[in-house]
C-alpha cells in the first residue's frame, strides 16, 4: 500500500513540474503576445524607427536581419552540408574522423560571445572588413556551421546503408551514389536543419554586438561593408539603452514578438516541409 | 578521355569534401589563434595608462608598487607610506590637474615648455609626494625616482578582486569577481533548472503517453529557439520588478534574477539530453523490474534512473556549460555590479556580460581591449573543459554499456 | 484447482489478432513447454499470466486468465506489482541490473517493501543456490554482475526471480542466447525447480523441450493447435500441422 502511494506522489509531483514548465514557456509567450500584438502593423514593419526610436517602426532591423542571415547561410549552408558529407561518407573512421568531430562539437560549445570577440578580431580588425554585413554574417555563419553539420551528418546516417550499397552493386561510382540516392533521400531533414538554424542565427546578439550591429541607422545598407540595425540587437537597445527607455517599451514589446514570430514561423516551416519533402521522397 | 575526365572530376570534388571537413578545425584554431593572441599579450604589459609616469621623491626608499596599491592611495584608503614599505611620511598625492596649485601658467610657460623643470623641482622639493604625469614631461637630469608598477600577470589577474580597466592612472585588473559572478549565477541556474528538468524528462519519458509526450515535445524544441534576447526582455519587464517588490530591494536586476532567467533558458537542454539518456535505458533492464513486482515509481528510481545518471550529469554539466558562456539575457538582468558575489539578492557580473558591455568602449590594442581578451580565452578554456568532460563521460558510457 | 487457467483468451496489437481464443490450463507443480514458429503468439501468451502485455501500447485483451482460480485481469484489488510477485519472470536474454550480484537478488525482496537485513542476506543465499551459482560467487557478492559470465548472468537472473519465492516461474526463451554447457545446467536447474514452483517456458529448442518439460503447447499464428503430454506431442501428435513442426518441416 504506502508503496503505491509513494508512486501516486511521484508521479503527481512529474506531472505538475513538467505542466509548470509549460506554463512558464506559455506565460512568456502569452505576456510577450499580448502585449506586442497591439504594436505591430503595417506601419511598423516597413517603417523606419523615429523620435529616439520611440516611434516608427523597424523596418532597417527587420532588412537587417534578413540580409545577416542570408550572408550568413549563404556560406555556411554549402560548407556545412559538404563537410557533414565528407565526414559521414568519405572520412575513413580514426584519427582525423575523431579530431575533426571532436573539434565539431567543441566549436558547437563556444559561447556565442566568444564568436563576437573572433569576430571581431579576425574580420573587422585583421582583415578590415570592418564593422559590416559582411564580417556578421561570416562570424554568424561559423556560429552556425556545427549545428548544420550535425544535421547533415544525422540526416545521411538515417539513410540505409542498403541504398548505398544497391546503388554501388549497379555500377554507381561512390559520388554517383551519393548525389543521386543518398543526398536526395537525406534533403528533407537537412532542409529542416538548416531552416532552425536559420531560427538561431536570426535571434543571435551576441555575435554581431561587435561586428555588424549598428544602434541606431535609419536607412538601408548598400553593399556587403555596411552596417545594419538588426532585430534581436535593436530589442536589447530600446529595452536597456535607448534614449527613452519608458517611451520605447511599445517599440520593445512589438520587436520581441517579431522574434517570436520568426521562430514560431520558422519551426512550423520545417516540421510542415519536412513532412512534405519526405513524403515526396517516398512517392518517387 | 571522358573516363579520365570523370576520374578526375570524382577526386576534385572528393577534394572539396575534405577541404570543407577541415573547416571547423580550422575555425577552433584561429579562434584559439586570434583569442589567445591578443589576450596573453596582456600579459608583461604595464598596466599604466596613457603613459603615465608615477614619481617620488629620491629620498623615498619606495621603488615599486603593485597596481592595487596604487589604486588603494588614490582612493586614500593607503595615506601612509609606511603602508607600503617606505618611510614614516604621509602620503601626499599629485597629478597633472594639480599643477595651477603650485605654479602659474606663465611659470609652466604657454606650450608647457618648462613644466618637466618644474615638475622636476616639484617632486624633489616635498619628500612625501606621488606625483602623476605624463612621462614625456619626465626631465632629462630628473632628480626623482620613477616608481616601477607590477606588470599585468597571471596570478593577480585571475585572484584579484578589483575590476577597474579604465581606472586612472592603473587600471585594476582582478577577474574573480567575474568569474565568481559567473559561476553563482551558473549553478544557481542549474540548481532551480535540473530537478524541473529532471522530472519533466521523467515524466515525458516514462509517465505520459505517447500522444501527451507528442505534444510536450515540440514546445520544448521551441523553448529552446527562443533568441536569448527575448528571454533577457522577459527578465527585464517581469521577473526583475517581481524580485525587487517581493525582497523590497533598492534594485531588483541580481544574481537570482539571472538565475532564475539562465534556468529557464536551461530547460530544453536538461530535459532533451535526460530525456534521451532515460529512454536509453535498455527495455529488458525495465521489464526484469517490473516483473519482479516493483512498480513504475520504483523502476523509475531503482533501474531507470541509476542507469542513466551517467546521461543525466552529462545534461547537467551541459546545461551549466550553456549557462556559463550566456550572455544577452545575462548582462540585461543581473545588473552587472562588479563585485565579489555575496548573496543572491545583489547584482553581479558575468564573464561574458563583461566582455559584451566593455569591448565596444575598450580601444583596440589598449589594456583593456587585451584584457576582455584575455576573459575570452578563460571563458574559452572554462567551455572546453566543460566540453570534454560531457565527451569523456558519454564515451566512458559506451564502453561500460 | 488447476494453477494457470486461461479461458477462451484474445489479444489484440491494435489491429493484430495475436492470440485468437486460447484456452488452457496448467496443473501445479508441472513444466509446460510452449513451442511454435516465430510470431505464433507463444512468448505474448506467455507474457499473459504477469500481464507484462500491459506495457505495450494499443494492447486489448478478452476472456479469462485465472491464477489460482482467481481472474487475473478483472479482479479488483489485484495489483499488477503483486500478481508480478507470485509469478517470476526469467526472460531471454541475461539482464542483470548495473548493481551487485547480491543487490540483484535482493532488488525484488527491497521493491516489496522487505528490508531486514538478514532476512534478506539469508534470502539471497537460498535463492543463489537453489540457481545453483553459489559455490561460484558466494565469494565476489558484491562486485558487480556485469563480471558474470552469460550463463551465470542468466542463473542470477533466475536467482532473483526465485527470490521473491513465487509460485510460478515464467520463463522466455531462456537459453536462447547461451553457449550448450549453460544451457545444460540451465536445464538441469528447471528440472530441480519444478518440486517448489509450477514452470512455464517458451523454446524454440524442440529437444529443449522434450528434454525438460512434463507438459507441450504448440501454437501456430495465434492459435492454440495442440496441447498434451509432452510424449504424444512429439511421438503421436493427432494434428498434421505439430507433426510438421516437430519433425522439423516448418519452423
Amino acid at each position: 500500500m504506502n508503496k503505491r502511494i509513494k508512486e501516486k506522489i511521484a508521479f503527481w509531483v512529474f506531472r505538475l513540474l513538467s505542466f509548470g514548465v509549460l506554463a512558464i514557456l506559455f506565460s512568456i509567450l502569452g505576456f510577450i503576445f499580448v502585449r506586442g500584438i497591439h504594436v505591430i502593423s503595417w506601419d511598423f514593419i516597413t517603417k523606419m524607427p523615429e523620435e529616439g526610436m520611440t516611434k516608427g517602426g523597424i523596418y532597417p532591423a527587420i532588412i537587417g536581419t534578413l540580409c545577416l542571415v542570408a550572408g550568413s547561410m549563404l556560406f555556411a549552408f554549402p560548407v556545412g552540408v559538404l563537410s557533414g558529407i565528407y565526414i559521414h561518407e568519405y572520412a575513413k573512421d580514426g584519427f582525423i574522423k575523431r579530431l575533426i568531430k571532436l573539434m565539431t562539437n567543441n566549436l558547437a560549445g563556444i559561447p556565442s560571445i566568444v564568436f563576437g570577440l573572433f569576430g571581431m578580431a579576425l574580420f573587422v580588425n585583421k582583415l578590415k572588413f570592418g564593422d559590416s554585413i559582411l564580417a556578421g554574417s561570416l562570424t554568424l555563419g561559423l556560429l552556425a556551421l556545427p549545428v548544420i553539420i550535425r544535421v547533415t551528418e544525422e540526416a545521411l546516417k538515417a539513410v540505409d546503408d542498403s541504398f548505398r550499397q544497391g546503388s554501388l552493386a549497379l555500377g554507381g561510382t561512390k559520388l554517383q551514389t551519393i548525389g543521386r540516392v543518398v543526398l536526395p533521400m537525406a534533403l528533407p531533414n537537412i532542409i529542416t536543419g538548416l531552416i532552425l538554424s536559420i531560427g538561431r542565427v536570426a535571434g543571435e546578439t551576441a555575435p554581431i554586438l561587435f561586428t555588424v550591429a549598428a544602434y541606431f541607422l535609419p536607412k538601408l545598407p548598400h553593399g556587403i561593408f555596411d552596417q545594419v540595425m538588426a532585430l534581436p540587437y535593436h530589442l536589447y537597445v530600446i529595452s536597456t539603452s535607448g534614449t527613452d527607455i519608458k517611451a520605447s517599451r511599445d517599440m520593445a514589446y512589438g520587436t520581441a514578438l517579431i522574434l517570436v514570430l520568426l521562430v514560431l514561423i520558422l519551426n512550423l516551416l520545417s516540421n510542415a516541409l519536412r513532412k512534405y519533402l519526405s513524403k515526396k521522397v517516398k512517392m518517387n | 578521355m571522358s573516363k579520365f575526365f570523370r576520374r578526375f572530376f570524382e577526386k576534385l570534388i572528393e577534394g572539396i569534401l575534405m577541404l570543407s571537413g577541415t573547416v571547423t578545425s580550422l575555425t577552433v584554431l584561429l579562434i584559439v589563434v586570434f583569442l589567445f593572441s591578443e589576450g596573453i599579450s596582456l600579459f608583461n604589459t604595464s598596466p599604466v595608462e596613457n603613459k603615465n609616469a608615477i614619481t617620488v621623491n629620491h629620498h623615498n626608499p619606495v621603488g615599486h608598487l603593485s597596481p592595487a596599491q596604487v589604486k588603494d592611495i588614490f582612493d586614500q584608503k593607503i595615506t601612509n607610506w609606511k603602508d607600503v614599505g617606505g618611510k614614516n611620511d604621509s602620503i601626499i598625492l599629485f597629478t597633472i590637474n594639480d599643477i595651477s596649485n603650485y605654479y602659474s601658467e606663465e611659470e609652466i610657460g604657454s606650450n608647457f615648455e618648462f613644466l618637466p623643470e618644474k615638475l622636476d623641482k616639484l617632486v624633489d622639493s616635498i619628500p612625501g609626494l606621488l606625483a602623476v604625469f605624463n612621462e614625456k614631461y619626465v626631465s632629462k637630469n630628473f632628480h626623482g625616482t620613477v616608481v616601477k608598477i607590477d606588470k599585468n600577470n597571471l596570478p593577480d589577474f585571475i585572484s584579484g578582486t578589483q575590476w577597474f580597466p579604465t581606472a586612472e592612472p592603473v587600471v585594476q585588473l582582478g577577474v574573480l569577481p567575474l568569474i565568481m559572478g559567473t559561476f553563482w549565477v551558473s549553478i544557481f541556474a542549474i540548481l532551480f533548472a535540473l530537478p524541473v528538468g529532471l522530472a519533466t524528462a521523467i515524466y515525458m519519458a516514462e509517465v505520459a503517453n505517447e500522444k501527451v509526450r507528442n505534444i510536450i515535445k515540440p514546445i520544448i524544441e521551441l523553448l529552446a529557439g527562443i533568441p536569448s534576447v527575448v528571454y533577457g526582455f522577459f527578465g527585464l519587464i517581469v521577473i526583475v520588478p517581481e524580485i525587487q517588490k517581493i525582497f523590497n530591494l533598492p534594485v531588483g536586476e541580481t544574481a537570482l534574477a539571472g538565475s532564475i532567467v539562465l534556468g529557464i533558458m536551461a530547460l530544453p537542454t536538461i530535459i532533451t539530453v535526460s530525456e534521451d539518456a532515460i529512454r536509453n535505458t535498455p527495455r529488458a533492464m525495465k521489464e526484469a523490474s517490473l516483473a519482479l513486482g516493483a512498480n513504475r515509481w520504483q523502476t523509475i528510481h531503482r533501474v531507470i534512473l541509476p542507469y542513466s545518471m551517467s546521461g543525466i550529469s552529462a545534461a547537467a554539466i551541459l546545461g551549466i556549460g550553456r549557462a556559463i558562456g550566456e550572455t544577452m539575457a545575462v548582462l540585461m538582468v543581473t545588473g552587472n555590479a562588479a563585485v565579489m558575489p555575496h548573496s543572491l539578492l545583489q547584482p553581479v557580473r558575468t564573464i561574458p556580460a563583461t566582455i559584451a558591455a566593455e569591448l565596444g568602449e575598450a580601444s583596440q590594442g589598449g589594456v583593456h581591449y587585451k584584457a576582455l581578451f584575455a576573459l575570452g580565452c578563460i571563458l574559452f578554456v572554462i567551455t572546453m573543459l566543460i566540453n570534454m568532460w560531457v565527451e569523456y563521460i558519454s564515451n566512458k558510457r559506451k564502453f561500460t554499456r | 484447482m488447476f494453477k494457470i487457467e486461461s479461458k477462451n483468451v484474445h489479444l489484440y496489437y491494435n489491429d493484430f489478432h495475436a492470440l485468437k481464443g486460447i484456452s488452457m490450463t496448467v496443473k501445479s507443480n508441472t513444466v509446460t513447454a510452449l513451442i511454435g514458429p516465430s510470431g505464433c503468439g507463444k512468448s505474448t501468451f506467455l507474457r499473459l499470466f504477469n500481464r507484462m502485455n500491459d506495457l505495450i501500447d494499443g494492447v486489448k485483451i478478452e476472456g479469462e486468465v485465472l491464477l489460482d482460480g482467481k481472474d487475473i485481469y478483472n479482479t479488483k484489488g489485484l495489483r499488477t506489482d503483486e500478481l508480478r510477485k507470485k509469478v517470476g519472470m526469467v526472460f531471454q536474454k541475461p539482464n542483470p541490473f548495473p548493481k551487485s550480484i547480491f543487490e540483484n537478488v535482493a532488488y525484488g525482496l527491497r521493491v516489496n517493501g522487505i528490508s531486514h537485513k538478514n532476512f534478506i542476506e539469508e534470502r539471497v543465499e537460498t535463492s543463489l543456490k537453489q540457481a545453483a551459482l553459489w559455490e561460484e560467487v558466494k565469494d565476489k557478492l558484491k562486485k558487480s554482475a556485469f563480471e558474470l559470465s552469460g550463463g551465470q548472468q542468466q542463473r542470477l537472473c533466475i536467482a532473483r526471480a526465485l527470490a521473491i519465492e513465487p509460485s510460478v516461474v515464467l520463463m522466455d526463451e531462456p537459453a536462447s542466447a547461451l553457449d550448450p554447457i549453460s544451457t545444460a545446467k540451465i536445464e538441469e536447474l528447471i528440472y530441480e525447480l519444478k518440486n517448489k514452483y509450477t514452470i512455464m517456458i517458451v523454446t524454440h529448442n524442440m529437444q529443449q523441450a522434450g528434454r525438460v518439460s512434463d507438459m507441450t503447447a504448440f501454437f501456430y499464428l495465434g492459435e492454440l493447435i495442440e496441447y498434451d503430454h509432452t510424449q504424444t506431442i512429439f511421438t503421436n501428435p493427432k494434428d498434421p500441422k505439430t507433426q510438421s513442426y516437430v519433425t522439423g518441416r516448418f519452423g
